[in-house]
């Protein structure tokens, strides 16, 4: 028994293992681990052009506004930013997009579910209409929704040169952003992971607590952090419909077209500069809240 | 995975040599775009947009003179200070035509105008205009003059001030033309206050004012003589008038110290009567008064367009741009002072 099951044992191990050594040597284990620590020459080539293209589109104009805010010092960067109209936009501005920001995150959300999940005529073309505010210049954006909801309103709203136009023009500019990063996800979802859980006994907000959402989390959080950042930069669609009343509707970007407008471009990009910060915080903020959500799973 | 990779590879390869193919391509014909022939002369223009047409028609006629003949354009138009920044930051130009003299002190400072480009007969302008109200066909308020402006029910669109440095105009019209009648700097502020709490909206730019109004954001508008002339000729239905007291508009023209020798041509020729006579048509005032006025499509009394108000000041008597800027738009200015008051009140 035992030397017949040493044996076995043996024979089971001995040839197994010289086997397993030859393939992780030969083929598997070798360019896995070259590929985690080092590059071949294509993709160091392909990393290298990233990293050039991302410095010369991003990190240097960003680091120019930032050298460009503290040229006048801190006292010229603290003075615009207490400037209280500049701070009234600032205000406006970052609280609308956070408003936009969430009603995308349940309306994107709903809409990328009807266009994944539903057949309906017309499907086709709303998937089509969607992507229009993308592609509409944004000052025409701004006479449209003033034609429609300005003093010449059909629905009889006069909505022209309020807060309100403030939020529509950024709801209008950012409602494609969490749609279009919901639904490829939504489209990959297993619907018997859904089936399983209901096979369990979950009802069905219990699933999309706690199997939909957790899987849609990034995408949501990515298309929020997307539609956050647009938000506190629009300008053009404004221009036209918010009226740019000082502490009432101005937005932190006629701000700095103003301080543009007067060579003061110290002032422009301090403002500029904390609205960086402010959406780096956001983005922060929203990518804690994704991966929460996403423990869940 | 290996085939995979060894595709991934090419395709990268393939990519770069698409790019660069598409750089070098790019870069070829941009040279070939550009042929200087000799005899051939390309003049760059560089200007807000409102006179686009009005600058075209005198191009033409230009090339009709023995300074013009052969002279090519190339233009850009956009708004005035982001134009006048442009230049300073080398967009190539060799003559500017800006909405406010502001924009040419930029390009002087930066060493591009000569110091002297004010010295000729026009003092380095080359076209001119009034602040008007507008007003609603028919004008249904019955609005006559400022002081109208403050009564319940007028709602006022004017561009802002802050963003838009030609709208600085209309607010200096409403201020000084108290002081022309007479009235105290206090009266004044106390009357642009009044006016701010009648203003309902200040889009970015005149035409974007312009627009707003004809939305029917507000039943005033404030604008320049010329823009109200242009719309009405593009068929815009609306009434407009010359308050007895107003500003009158000055916008200069300037040829860059490296320009081409054609270019002083050119504004020679801007100046000339012939050259008056196309902006006229466009709706704005010539700088010389002796330009015979024709007929002016769009103005309130075709035959006598440009009728004098009897105070007619200029930025001159406020003490120039500079005085002007510090005074009313800076920060700490009387201007955003008011709209502190205003616009928390609202």
């Amino acid at each position: 028994m035992t030397p017949s099951a040493g044996t076995v044992e043996a024979e089971q191990s001995a040839p197994t293992t010289p086997a397993g050594t030859a393939t992780n040597a030969g083929g598997r284990r070798l360019p896995r681990a070259k590929s985690a620590t080092s590059l071949t020459p294509i993709s160091g080539l392909g990393l290298g052009i990233a990293l050039m293209w991302f410095s010369l589109l991003v990190f240097i104009p960003l680091t120019a506004v930032l050298v460009q805010a503290s040229a006048g010092g801190w006292s010229a960067y603290w003075d615009a930013l207490t400037s209280p109209q500049t701070l009234a936009a600032l205000r406006l501005t970052v609280g609308t997009a956070v408003l936009v920001t969430v009603v995308n995150v349940v309306m994107g959300t709903a809409i990328a579910w009807v266009l994944v999940r539903d057949q309906f005529r017309g499907k086709q073309l709303l998937e089509v209409v969607i992507d229009i505010p993308f592609a509409l210049p944004t000052i025409v954006a701004g006479l449209v929704l003033l034609s429609l909801y300005g003093p010449s309103s059909p629905l009889g709203v006069n909505w022209a040169n309020t807060r309100v136009a403030v939020f529509l023009a950024f709801l209008f500019v950012t409602l494609p952003f969490i749609v279009r990063t919901v639904q490829p996800v939504l489209l990959e979802l297993e619907h018997e992971v859904e089936e399983a859980a209901a096979s369990l006994g979950a009802n069905r907000l219990t699933t999309f607590r706690l199997v939909i959402l957790p899987s849609l989390a990034p995408a949501i959080t990515a298309g929020a952090a997307l539609s956050f950042c647009r938000a506190i930069s629009e300008y053009g669609s404004l221009v036209l419909l918010s009226g740019n009343l000082p502490y009432s509707t101005e937005v932190a970007s006629v701000r700095i077209m103003s301080s543009i407008e007067g060579d003061k471009l110290t002032e422009a990009a301090a403002v500029a500069s904390i609205l960086l910060v402010v959406a780096l915080i956001v983005i922060v903020v929203l990518d804690l809240i994704s991966r929460r959500v996403a423990r869940y799973a | 995975m290996s085939i995979r990779k060894l595709l991934r590879g090419p395709s990268i390869a393939a990519a770069i040599a698409a790019a660069t193919t598409v750089l070098l391509t790019g870069c070829v014909g941009g040279a070939a775009t550009a042929p200087d022939d000799a005899g051939k002369t390309t003049l760059h223009l560089v200007g807000y947009a409102v006179p686009k047409e009005a600058n075209n028609a005198i191009q033409k006629k230009f090339a009709e003179t023995p300074e013009g003949k052969d002279v090519t354009w190339q233009e850009s138009y956009g708004p005035s200070g982001d134009q006048s920044r442009a230049v300073v930051n080398g967009l190539k130009a060799d003559y500017v035509n800006f909405s406010l003299e502001g924009d040419v002190t930029r390009l002087v400072k930066a060493g591009l105008v000569a110091e002297d480009w004010k010295s000729g007969p026009t003092k380095g302008i080359v076209s001119d205009s009034a602040v008007v109200i507008v007003v609603q066909k028919g004008n249904p308020l019955g609005i006559k003059d400022w002081s109208d402006l403050t009564k319940p029910g007028v709602k006022i669109v004017t561009p802002n001030p802050a963003s838009s440095g030609s709208a600085r105009w209309n607010i200096l019209a409403a201020y000084q033309q108290v002081i022309a009648n007479g009235g105290t700097d206090a009266e004044a502020k106390a009357y642009l206050t009044k006016f701010f709490n009648h203003v309902a909206a200040l889009p970015g730019s005149g035409r974007d004012a312009t627009n707003a109004f004809l939305q029917g954001s507000a039943n005033v508008l404030i604008s320049y003589e010329n823009e109200a002339i242009l719309a009405r000729q593009s068929g815009e239905d609306f009434d407009y008038i010359l308050p007895a007291a107003t500003i009158k508009i000055e916008n200069p023209g300037a040829v860059l110290k490296d320009a081409n020798p054609k270019a002083n041509a050119y504004l020679d020729f801007v100046l000339s009567t012939a050259g008056q006579e196309e902006f006229v048509k466009k709706g704005f005032r010539p700088v010389s008064t002796n330009t015979p006025v024709g007929e002016v499509v769009g103005a309130n009394n075709p035959a006598e367009p440009f009728p004098v108000p009897p105070k007619l000041f200029t930025i001159s008597e406020l003490g120039g741009w500079d005085a002007v800027n510090a005074k009313f738009f800076d920060e700490g200015g009387l201007v955003p002072e008011i709209q502190k008051a205003t616009g928390r009140s609202q």
